[in-house]
């Protein structure tokens, strides 16, 4: 991938934005005592540790529980293409029956991740309710009726751009790029 | 998503693999633990794959083992077992495993006593095989969750002392041990009666001591193994009794040794030969968490080699 690409997000602004997703689910749970928070591996995982710990900050209190979910087992693509899949890990040491649960990833796209996690999560009992929040929503792209409860920022592109999300725990630095479809050049 | 691939189609034995191949089933199969230490234990991967389970020979954990990991990976199976079967009319392995192919199988698991049984399979059939005990040469599934659970019990495998106890001559779980171990690192004493102990086994990096008890002192896991009469053709040792004075293992030899050992056994255990009941069921035992990692083991295998074939 071409390094030129254009910043969605600095650090201040994902910050802010956690933020606001953050006191909306404030607003929406407001008792977090059957509430937990699953991250899909692993951005999605990073995200939701972030927003932990910060509804702890802002509100006093936060989900009862947080997990990391792989969907490497789930995912529809396998053995579709050439793609050769490796899984990651999952952390979840609580059962999600009866409870309400925060669905996260980075980006939201054609929706079959999410169809993958919501699978996955189905090994954990039959939850109340399931919300999803990302932090890009590629609304264009859907290849299923999935839409998210919580949206960073809503980015319409074609099918061939691309939208990379870099975090601290991971690459350093806090930054959304977006690359449009002339920018885009595969390794 | 990483990229992860093995380096083969089939899974003939250790000694094809390489070091990150197995390191690659080791890290999938610690993802299968989790999976079926789910409520519920299920995943989609394999529901488009077909896998017949093919044993010309007797075998109880490898077989149920097998069929579980691909239950709960979504296969849909079959299950053949030459008694009972037109075998005995005199159908060859080959035709007998063309005709459940025509029927449109992806993947062979296949036990059978004449070495080489899978690797001549997979010469001449599509189907991805999966050797899952060979006469007396090969049982990758079994090393493979046999390091897996070295690892889970001691934390590494690297510069692990393992002794692998009993008789070497016929076991094709001790072969494939040392192939996996000293892939892995692990350093490795061979123990046996002499005449169980084949000849040029140090070529293949391990050691051999006759005495049990230095080689209990010796190691971090003991790895017993059973005598397996049905294989033999000659008498190598006077009697079971003789062989359990001199090589048997049990709980008060175990409490005597300075530091905690581990004791592994792949079963079927003869309680009273190699391994006393009470060394058997004593807390040094993994042999029941052996027993719970060969289906995530299994999973993991079936899973990467599946990853490799496009439907």
């Amino acid at each position: 991938m071409k390094k030129k690409g254009k910043v969605l997000f600095n650090t201040d602004q994902l910050k802010r934005t956690i933020d606001r997703l953050c006191f909306q689910i404030i607003e929406r749970h407001e008792d977090f005592s059957n509430t937990c928070i699953v991250g899909i591996q692993s951005k999605g995982a990073t995200l939701a540790d972030r927003i932990f710990h910060r509804l702890i900050e802002l509100h006093g209190s936060g989900p009862y529980a947080i997990g990391k979910l792989d969907i490497t087992f789930f995912r529809d693509d396998f053995r579709k293409d050439n793609k050769i899949l490796r899984a990651l890990e999952t952390d979840m040491n609580f059962l999600i029956e009866n409870k309400k649960v925060i669905l996260v990833d980075d980006v939201l796209y054609s929706g079959r991740t999410i169809q993958a996690g919501l699978q996955a999560l189905g090994n954990f009992g039959r939850p109340a309710s399931i919300e999803l929040l990302v932090l890009i929503d590629r609304r264009f792209n859907r290849h299923l009726p999935i839409q998210a409860n919580y949206i960073g920022l809503k980015v319409d592109a074609l099918d061939n751009a691309y939208v990379k999300v870099e975090l601290n725990e991971v690459e350093g630095q806090d930054r959304v790029l977006f690359y449009d479809a002339e920018n885009v050049e595969n390794d | 998503m990483t990229e992860a691939k093995l380096s083969t189609r089939n899974l003939i034995g250790i000694k094809d693999l390489t070091v990150e191949d197995i390191k690659l089933i080791l890290a999938t199969s610690k993802q299968f633990k989790e999976v079926i230490n789910r409520p519920i234990k299920k995943v989609p991967s394999l529901r488009d794959v077909t896998i017949a389970n093919m044993f010309f020979e007797n075998s109880t954990r490898t077989k149920l083992s097998f069929e579980l990991a691909e239950k709960r990976l979504s296969a849909d199976i079959i299950n053949f077992s030459s008694s009972g079967s037109s075998v005995s009319k005199g159908e060859t392995l080959l035709d007998t495993v063309q005709n459940i192919l025509a029927m449109k199988v992806d993947m062979i698991v296949l036990r059978h006593s004449a070495v080489g049984a899978a690797h001549f399979l997979s010469k001449r059939v599509k189907a991805q095989i999966i050797n899952a005990g060979d006469g007396t040469h090969e049982h990758p599934t079994q090393a493979l969750l046999d390091a897996f659970s070295i690892q889970d019990a001691i934390g590494k495998i690297k510069d692990t002392k393992v002794a692998i106890i009993g008789d070497i001559m016929h076991s094709r779980v001790a072969l494939s041990n040392i192939f996996c171990l000293i892939k892995l690192g692990a350093k490795i004493k061979i123990c046996g009666p002499p005449t169980l102990i084949p000849k040029h086994i140090e070529s293949l990096n391990v050691e051999v001591e006759y005495s049990v008890d230095k080689v209990l002192e010796w190691c971090d896991v003991a790895n017993v193994l059973r005598i397996q009469t049905e294989r033999m053709q000659l008498q190598y040792f006077p009697s079971a009794n003789e062989y359990a004075s001199f090589f048997g293992i049990t709980k008060d030899k175990l409490d005597s040794l300075a530091g905690k050992k581990i004791i592994m056994h792949p079963g079927p255990i003869n309680r009273g030969v190699e391994l006393s009941s009470d060394a058997a069921d004593s807390p040094q035992s993994i042999i029941l968490d052996q027993v719970e990692n060969g289906v995530a083991v299994r999973m993991a295998v079936l899973f990467l080699l599946a990853n490799q074939a496009k439907a």
